[in-house]
């Protein structure tokens, strides 16, 4: 029997011949990292019990992306003490204001085929898209693996989610992933690796399959994995100058389940509140009334999801009652957005582009929502209360969908407008 | 071995997430008053309510979301001693785990116990002794490397008491 590209990066960083799901393992860890919210804050204690000692400096990172601006005083103190922890114990890879650490250590070389990637955040499983394993773990976790330079995991069984077809214009990577999640379930993979496949995925750009790995813990996925191909040598190569190892899955491995769709009548889809997979498609919704829009964070902010954005509002002005809010997922991002003259189409339109940043996606600054407000926006989740008010209601959606949402102040079809 | 957990039972639905667990704007509170975020997302007074040893029932997928251990740390420190669940989302069962804070999977105890049930739980043994309704119902055990770690009060402890050498090559 072969074995899921997921069964053979873990058999490799537990140096076994071979693993099968249900095995505990000890795992070497590639690449650790952390980011203030849930970082030293919480572990700097625990790491100090365990010798305070980095296992090995050149493996580590830590961001300041989630807090960043402070707009309280409170979260200010945060960001500074974590500057201060970061230069206490010597951390060589720190990022203050880069973006959302997803998006920058994709773009500074940390995620390569086979690796091991381990971070406090949920959507760590972004890194899958370039053929790694990566997952999130908590703070106290994280303390033991900074000392240790180790993680225990249990091998998942593995889901192979195959998509056939093409992508209608207007369907986005956002729209593919929100179907899996509408289908599959927002628990529906918990525990498990989802492996994404077929002609669809091989045709799809890296930035659009960054979206399906990022948004794979939304099934409650350990892991969303992309076989690396050629597509993802060329991609790396403009980053890393090193070889890049070749790690696949075995044509007859073992998967507990199979999943099979088909892009070519995919519409633009929309998940209402407050579940990631309460799906509906555009027109079964279009035409609900929101207060405004949100395109960017680290699932939908980067440099495709701008431009395909910028190609509707180009020329354009957002509906007079409506906001946008755009947030580049990084700083090169942002830099080839003003390079490129997409900062101009957004500011003529009327929108807010702000610094790359997590923004008030997980509800801590720079665009939080009022009681009963109601947003459409290109993020990762739209639980009761995720970017403010309990009583306010997020949509989720393709960076295009929003866009067109934002010139009419209502759910909009983005089709009409291509 | 651990101690017996002896409380009431507060009930909650699936899907109960990190963010209705402990809100993204209440994270900013400090760590040693982080309690009064717990579930305030369903219930901002849930921490003045309870007591402590009390015990969560919820249904599936608890605490699905983001990683924040803030939210099991947040019940933990309103004084919420276990949880029961039909399971738990990945990142929320390794922290309770990484925290050595109880947590039993068991779908039968989730459909019989009513809120406000006094419960008593066995975690070595993923017993659930519900007095009020004079019931006994039993949930997974764990693997014997995670019983270590629960015996131990967390992961920090655990490798302490083991060494840090021993998990080196």
């Amino acid at each position: 029997m072969g074995k899921t590209i997921t069964e053979k990066i873990l058999a490799n960083a537990s140096h076994r011949s071979e693993v099968c799901p249900g095995d505990l393992i000890w795992a070497d860890i590639d690449v650790l990292f952390t980011h203030e919210t849930v970082g030293p804050r919480v572990f700097a204690q625990s790491f100090e019990e365990l010798g305070g000692k980095i296992w090995d400096p050149n493996k580590f990172a830590i961001f300041i992306d989630h807090y960043n601006l402070p707009s309280t005083i409170a979260h200010a103190n945060v960001v500074k003490f974590t500057i201060e922890w970061a230069k206490s114990v010597g951390v060589k890879h720190f990022y203050n204001l880069c973006g959302p650490e997803h998006q920058v250590l994709i773009e500074e070389g940390f995620i390569r085929p086979g690796r091991v990637i381990i971070g406090t955040d949920s959507h760590t499983t972004t890194g899958g898209a370039l053929g790694a394993f990566a997952t999130g773990i908590g703070s106290t976790d994280c303390a033991f693996s900074l000392a240790t330079g180790k993680i225990w995991l249990r091998v998942p069984t593995s889901l192979r989610i195959n998509w056939e077809g093409t992508l209608p214009q207007g369907v986005m990577a956002k729209d593919v992933a929100l179907r899996m999640i509408g289908t599959i379930g927002h628990g529906g993979a918990t525990y498990k690796a989802c492996e994404f496949a077929g002609p669809l995925i091989d045709n799809m750009s890296i930035d659009g399959r960054i979206v399906l790995s990022n948004m794979a813990v939304e099934m409650g996925a350990k892991n969303g994995i992309i076989n690396p191909d050629e597509k993802t040598n060329q991609y790396l190569k403009t980053m890393i100058d090193a070889p890049i190892t070749s790690i696949q899955s075995d044509e007859d491995a073992d998967y507990e389940k199979e999943y099979y769709f088909n892009g070519d009548d995919l519409e633009p889809l929309v998940a209402l509140p407050h579940s990631v997979d309460n799906v509906k498609t555009i027109s079964e919704v279009e035409g609900i009334q929101i207060d405004g829009i949100l395109i960017g964070t680290c699932t939908g902010g980067r440099y495709e999801d701008m431009e395909a954005a910028a190609h509707i509002l180009r020329g354009k002005k957002i509906h007079p009652d409506t906001y946008a809010i755009v947030i580049p997922a990084s700083r090169k991002i942002y830099e080839k957005m003003l390079l490129k003259g997409l900062l101009n189409i957004f500011l003529k339109a009327g929108c807010i582009v702000t610094y790359a940043t997590c923004g008030p996606c997980a509800g801590h600054l720079g665009g939080l929502m009022a009681n009963n407000e109601v947003r459409v926006s290109a993020q990762n989740r739209n639980f009761k209360g995720r970017s403010g008010s309990s009583t306010s209601k997020i949509y989720l959606a393709s960076p295009l969908t929003c866009a067109a949402s934002a010139l009419k102040g209502e759910l909009t079809d983005p089709r009409k407008y291509l | 071995m651990l101690k017996r957990i002896k409380g009431k039972a507060w009930k909650f639905g699936d899907n109960i997430n990190t963010d209705l667990i402990c809100p993204g704007p209440l994270m900013r509170l400090p760590i040693d008053q982080i309690g009064q975020a717990a579930m305030a997302g369903i219930d901002p007074d849930f921490h003045t309510k309870i007591s402590k040893g009390d015990i969560i029932v919820a249904g599936e997928n608890f605490g699905s979301g983001s990683s924040r251990e803030l939210a099991p740390l947040a019940l933990k420190k309103a004084g919420i001693e276990a949880i029961v669940a039909k399971y738990y989302a990945r990142i929320f069962y390794r922290n309770c785990i990484a925290l050595g804070f109880p947590i039993i999977e068991c779908e039968e105890a989730i459909d019989k116990i009513v809120e406000r049930d006094e419960l008593e739980i066995n975690v070595s043994m993923g017993k659930i002794m519900n007095i009020t309704q004079n019931e006994e119902y039993r949930g997974t055990e764990y693997p014997k490397e995670f019983q270590e770690i629960f015996n131990a009060g967390g992961i920090i402890p655990w490798i302490k008491k083991r060494g840090i050498d021993t998990l080196r090559d």
